[in-house]
């Protein structure tokens, strides 16, 4: 297995605040890697500090064997970025937009001819090609968008939030075409704030609080989880929820149409019956089982923990 | 010759976007035609019929002759004649005369002398416009042609006085440089920031495109924007103001490219230091208010403090002012104007080199 990106103790301070806070990462060639996090946890940061677009206070990274941001010029070429926010050009059409982007990369005639009309057609823009990208639809703007980034055949592609604003639908039409790149051997970086997503990549890292809290392939990340995760049913929810706020070792209460999802530490003895002895008194007759943990409860785990241990007390 | 495929392909995206942006291809010619026509006919320092009291104190054959001579220009209207000085600033305390014409007794005495004033005129001091009235008579060759000989002080005028001739002439390659910096800074400024608050910078800075290659491709269009809007004001000041350009209309298009280079790189600057297309429009107006007041365009330059000079003599306009005055009006060559050629190109270098150094392809 290659590696695509090496970062040692990545860190970036805006001001007195550390947006990323010394990370380490290591992207494999050809999967897609996935960045999860809340808003504010670093996940755009750290992509623009990989691609050259902010400078790192502290820390190296190697991307494709380019130190940066030394040879930020080199790996352009090599590079595909899509921005949070649409960047192409409202004004221009969609056929314009990436004439105009094959023409800055430097793509010769012919190449650009056969370029346009092989992304248009993998992109279905076929038949928006005279249509100005401002009167495009979300999801129509991300297909444009990822045709862009692409034209110049990048090996490496940045997706800072690409699916943000995009229906469902879409955005599963969107992820067959990230899977089609990575069969060709492109390396994807993307990050999301979507459970569903992030379970789609080979590997993930889930930042938080410009730190990485969890690292690793999702089925890995919810086997290894570092709590105990415990369903309730049949209860009557307020008593319920008032009980379990008085259990110290309770760290996370949620609620999943009418269950009960609680995270308990991993080290904690005997939490079902633990539960069931608080719930006794006003839901004798809730059912209370352990499950298995999902992507959700491994972010969970890794977010919310870390903030419990800052202020405690005010879990659930 | 990669940089000139890609320096160039910005340009052409420039030139779609402009053409797609009726209100800015509005503005193009809008604000040539407007402020020409604008400034051409309502600022007016041309004063005719003036009406005019005079005091013939020689009666001789030649006063009478001046004050005909006077009398046949379009300038003074009705002409009363007044029977003591007295009388004379009655008249015009009444504002039944605006301008007072003297002729002294010794008249013939003071033209074979040559260095007295043959005559006074006085002026009615609260409208300043009359006094560019008393410039004009004072600077016309009554005497010459009454067969004399040539006089030091022909007349003597009694109120300060600004330096004017007409007014169309004066202003319209003033105006030239008012309109090509208020354009250029402008339109240059916000075309930069407007990538930038759109987010398209972001994408553009992760692309192999050079800094270089793209602000010369975003600016290449407003060079030529620029030259076309010198043309139309050139050809609306002959057509409607007739005023020629007296010396070579090439060095006239030399200077003013120098001048477009300029107040882009202005802009270029701006743009650099502002976030959104608001600020780049506060500063840009920031930069034109003094080019526009302390330049000569409007205040003569000779009359202004110390200070304002030393200001005026880092704007742009000041100097392009003296460049299209000197070749259009007094039909100068652009080898005279060398220290206003070198002053613009400094001013161009320095800009340059400041948005360069402060425009890197990073976000932070």
């Amino acid at each position: 297995m290659t590696i695509a990106i090496t970062a040692r103790d990545l860190a970036r301070r805006f001001g007195a605040k550390y947006a990323v806070a010394g990370i380490d990462l290591d992207v494999p060639s050809a999967e897609i890697y996935g960045f999860l996090g809340p808003n504010g946890s670093g996940k755009s940061t750290t992509i623009r500090m990989l691609c050259g677009l902010l400078v790192p206070t502290r820390g190296t990274v190697t991307v494709l064997g380019h130190s940066m941001p030394k040879d930020a010029e080199i790996l352009r070429r090599k590079l595909g970025y899509m921005t949070q926010r649409f960047s192409l050009w409202d004004d221009l059409t969609v056929a314009e937009n990436l004439e105009f982007m094959c023409r800055v990369y430097g793509l010769d005639r012919a190449t650009r001819r056969a370029r346009l009309a092989d992304r248009m057609r993998t992109y279905d823009l076929e038949g928006l090609a005279a249509q100005r990208a401002g009167t495009l639809s979300g999801g129509q703007r991300q297909r444009l968008a990822l045709a862009a980034a692409t034209l110049h055949d990048p090996v490496l592609l940045l997706l800072d939030e690409p699916t943000s604003a995009v229906d469902p639908q879409s955005r599963r039409d969107f992820w067959e075409s990230l899977f089609a790149l990575v069969a060709r051997g492109t390396t994807i970086l993307v990050s999301t704030h979507y459970m569903d997503e992030a379970e789609r990549c080979h590997r993930l890292a889930i930042l938080d609080a410009g730190r990485i809290a969890a690292e690793g392939e999702p089925k890995q990340l919810a086997h290894d989880i570092d709590a105990t995760v415990i369903e309730i049913g049949d209860v009557d929810f307020i008593p319920a929820r008032r009980a379990l706020a008085t259990l110290p070792e309770v760290r996370s209460v949620a609620q999943l149409g009418n269950r009960l999802r609680v995270l308990m530490p991993r080290d904690a003895r005997e939490p079902v019956e633990r539960l069931r002895a608080a719930l006794a008194a006003d839901n004798a007759g809730a059912s209370v089982e352990r499950v298995g943990a999902s992507l959700e409860d491994v972010f969970v785990a890794a977010t919310r923990l870390r903030a419990e241990q800052a202020a405690p007390g005010r879990a659930a | 010759m990669m940089w000139l495929a890609r320096l160039l392909a910005v340009s052409a995206k420039e030139v779609r976007q402009l053409s797609r942006d009726r209100i800015t291809i509005g503005l193009i010619v809008g604000i040539p035609t407007i402020q020409l026509l604008l400034f051409g006919y309502a600022i007016n320092f041309d004063v005719r019929g003036v009406s005019t009291a005079v005091l013939d104190q020689a009666q001789t054959s030649l006063s009478r002759r001046l004050i005909g001579d006077l009398g046949a220009t379009q300038v003074l209207g009705e002409v009363r004649q007044a029977g003591s000085e007295r009388e004379l600033r009655l008249l015009i305390q009444q504002g039944e005369s605006n301008v007072g014409i003297v002729i002294p007794p010794d008249v013939e005495r003071r033209i074979a002398d040559g260095n007295r004033a043959v005559m006074q005129i006085l002026v009615d001091g609260s409208q300043p416009a009359l006094e560019n009235v008393a410039q004009g008579l004072g600077a016309m060759p009554l005497l010459r042609r009454a067969g004399l000989p040539p006089q030091n002080r022909p007349v003597e005028i009694l109120v300060a006085y600004n330096p004017a001739k007409r007014t169309a002439v004066q202003i319209v390659p003033a105006l030239c440089g008012v309109i090509l910096t208020m354009t250029m800074v402008i339109f240059t400024a916000s075309a930069i920031v407007r990538e930038r608050e759109r987010g398209n910078l972001e994408l553009l800075i992760t692309t192999p495109v050079s800094s270089g290659e793209l602000m010369a491709g975003k600016l290449l269009p407003y060079v030529v924007i620029g030259l076309i809007q010198t043309t139309l004001i050139l050809a609306l000041g002959y057509w409607l103001f007739d005023v020629p350009v007296a010396g070579s209309l090439i060095d006239l298009y030399i200077g003013a490219l120098l001048f477009i280079a300029a107040s882009l790189s202005l802009g270029l600057f701006i743009s650099t230091l502002a976030q959104t297309q608001f600020q780049a429009m506060q500063m840009a107006i920031v930069t034109m208010l003094p080019s526009i007041l302390m330049s000569g365009f409007m205040f003569p330059f000779e009359g202004m403090p110390k200070v304002a000079q030393a200001i005026a003599q880092v704007l742009p306009l000041t100097h392009f002012n003296e460049i299209i005055r000197g070749i259009a009006l007094r039909g100068a060559a652009l080898t005279d104007m060398r220290p206003e050629l070198a002053k613009l190109a400094l001013f161009l270098v320095v800009m340059l080199a400041f948005s360069i150094a402060r425009f890197r392809k990073r976000l932070d």
